[in-house]
């Protein structure tokens, strides 16, 4: 937009007969100008709101400047990255270990759970528009819920470690999955379906060798997609007790053992960047280099 | 005029019958070996995760139970009253959550500007020099890994309590989160605008003013809108840490066993995000909709 108002100024100096170009073709300049001002306060608006927001958090410069310092003190405690000791390492190393456990298990239970539910929410296997509607809101309502949110759930109800982690793991990724799940189908080409149909194929028959074939890739793309986040999502799930790294994230920085925590964050980042390479190695060995 | 099909030679036939049946069963080899993998894995994964299906079974009825607790008793007759009872602390709660959201409006729009920034730096099409691309790219590249709580973690201890911490952390994360994509868009952009001013002498500013920038606003529009919408459910755990916004209060709800509480507040978080998600989906549309017109 902005350049649009910029190249009409350019413009004007250029061509003296913009005005009887704008005269001639009053209209076509007025709605310009219209969606001009718009945009203009669109954007007026959204800087104020930005300001008040700034404002609203007790942002000044010289707060920012103190803080930064003072996290620069921190940042400096945390050089070197230090476990402490090597019994410190191990359990660490445990509690990475531990992490990428949780998120393997929650993320192939979620998938495994979401699989049903994604062919009932798909609009093309499921005609009934109760049904698909009912379920699409239900993933909804459980997509609406952060997985930490879910893990403080489930520590209420089977107790603080692992298990309530891995169980707000398949919660969270069961309503993404759903909803992914449910896409992928309802894009899935009708085609081979049809012709199963007319070939004498049960809806069952049509369903397994029309549809799957044809979404596997993709779901399992998707997968691995959600294993990469999960094991970001479950080293921060131990804040809450549930488990994992996160637990002694948590520890060292209310303790304020700062080379511990950077030990731990250089750990995490190391595991994730390696899950990372895997799954994306193994991605392009399944789908090819397409994007998810 | 019908036509037959010529029956292939025995032998062609046995051949091509005895590779399709090979090629089969090497698909089926192939799979079965993948499955025994991942089964096998699963099982590696469920030991190390502690998952104990005893403790599940015996204490899966807690969770409807949960779920029953949070809801208050709501009888017909005294439906207004109830209700209002059961959302006492409604001002206090819609203050927190538009706290809340001031907060990821706050941070998202922070570390857009900042990705929209690198991202020129970190881009193959756009990029300055071989040394800045790579400084670029590896700043980004720490900013998304560390995940944003864990920065909230820290700026809480240095910046004190309350949602500036928050901010500062969604900010962070968000500019590499989006820095990434950003970057992606711009090496995808068409080189021709480019070359062409930078052929009649343009500076390099002003080939990403005029060449680059009017090719990736909408895409960058609608990636800072979905990370808003992340952003928002971020927002509400960051409360957590003592982070401000709605989760301190979840939180603390929590931990007090006041359930329909945690009934009321996770039921303004839900509606919140959902109306969230369905405004920033329309605005979506829209900019895809005059994408596909121009």
């Amino acid at each position: 937009m902005n350049n649009r108002s910029s190249s009409q100024t350019s413009l004007r100096d250029r061509f003296p007969e913009l005005g009887e170009m704008r005269e001639r073709y009053a209209e076509a300049f007025i709605g310009n100008r219209r969606d001009e001002v718009k945009a203009y306060l669109l954007i007026a608006a959204l800087i104020s709101l930005y300001v008040f927001g700034l404002y609203y958090v007790g942002f000044t410069p010289m707060m920012l400047i103190n803080g930064f310092g003072k996290f620069g003190i921190v940042v400096k405690a945390m050089m070197p990255p230090d476990p402490g000791s090597w019994d410190n390492a191990i359990v660490f190393m445990r509690g990475v270990i531990e992490t990428l456990a949780m998120a393997f298990f929650g993320t192939v239970c979620a998938a495994f759970l979401a699989l049903p539910f994604g062919f009932l929410a798909a609009r093309n296997i499921v005609a009934n528009s109760v049904i698909h509607h009912a379920v699409r809101r239900l993933l909804d309502i459980i997509r609406g819920i952060d997985t930490l949110i879910w893990a403080l759930i489930w520590v209420g109800v089977v107790g603080l470690g692992p298990f309530a982690g891995v169980l707000a793991i398949i919660t969270s990724d069961f309503g993404a999955f759903g909803k992914l799940f449910s896409e992928a189908i309802e894009a899935a080409d009708q085609k081979p379906v049809e012709g199963i149909v007319a070939s004498g194929g049960s809806r069952l028959e049509s369903i397994r060798f029309g549809i799957i074939p044809q979404i596997l890739p993709v779901l399992l793309g998707q997968v691995l997609y959600f294993f990469e986040s999960n094991t970001r999502t479950t080293t921060i799930i131990g804040i809450v007790g549930a488990g994992g790294i996160g637990l002694y994230l948590t520890e060292t920085i209310r303790t304020y053992l700062w080379e511990e925590t950077s030990f731990i964050i250089m750990l995490v980042l190391i595991t994730v960047a390696a899950i990372d390479l895997i799954s994306s190695k193994l991605r392009v060995a399944i789908i090819g280099s397409r994007p998810v | 005029m019908a036509t037959t099909i010529q029956p292939l030679p025995d032998e062609q036939n046995a051949r091509l019958q005895s590779q399709y049946a090979m090629t089969l069963a090497q698909k089926r080899r192939q799979m079965l070996l993948g499955s025994i993998i991942v089964v096998l894995l699963v099982f590696i994964a469920a030991f190390g995760a502690e998952v104990d299906p005893h403790k599940f079974v015996t204490n899966f009825w807690k969770f409807p139970r949960y779920f029953f607790d949070m809801t208050p008793h709501i009888g017909l007759s005294t439906f207004y009253e109830d209700v209002t009872e059961w959302y006492w602390g409604l001002g206090k709660w819609l203050k927190l959550m538009a706290e809340t959201l001031l907060i990821a409006y706050v941070g998202t729009v922070t570390g857009a500007v900042i990705a929209f920034v690198l991202a020129f730096f970190a881009s193959n099409s756009m990029a300055v020099s071989g040394w800045s691309k790579f400084a670029a790219r590896r700043f980004l590249e720490f900013c998304r890994t560390v995940p944003d709580i864990v920065f909230a973690l820290m700026f809480v201890v240095s910046f004190g309590l309350g949602p500036f911490p928050g901010v500062l952390a969604l900010a962070i994360h968000t500019s590499g989160a989006l820095g990434k994509l950003f970057s992606e868009v711009i090496d995808n952009i068409d080189m021709k605008p480019v070359e062409g001013l930078r052929a009649s002498g343009a500076s390099w500013s002003q080939q990403v003013r005029f060449a680059a920038v009017p090719q990736v606003l909408s895409n960058f529009t609608s990636y800072t809108l979905l990370r808003f919408e992340i952003n928002v459910r971020g927002a509400a755990v960051m409360g957590f840490v003592g982070a401000g916004g709605i989760g301190q209060l979840l939180i603390e709800y929590v931990r007090k066993f006041y359930y329909v509480d945690v009934g009321a507040v996770l039921i303004i978080i839900i509606l919140t995000v959902m109306m969230i998600d369905y405004g920033t989906e329309k605005i979506r549309h829209r900019l895809i909709a005059k994408e596909g017109m121009s």
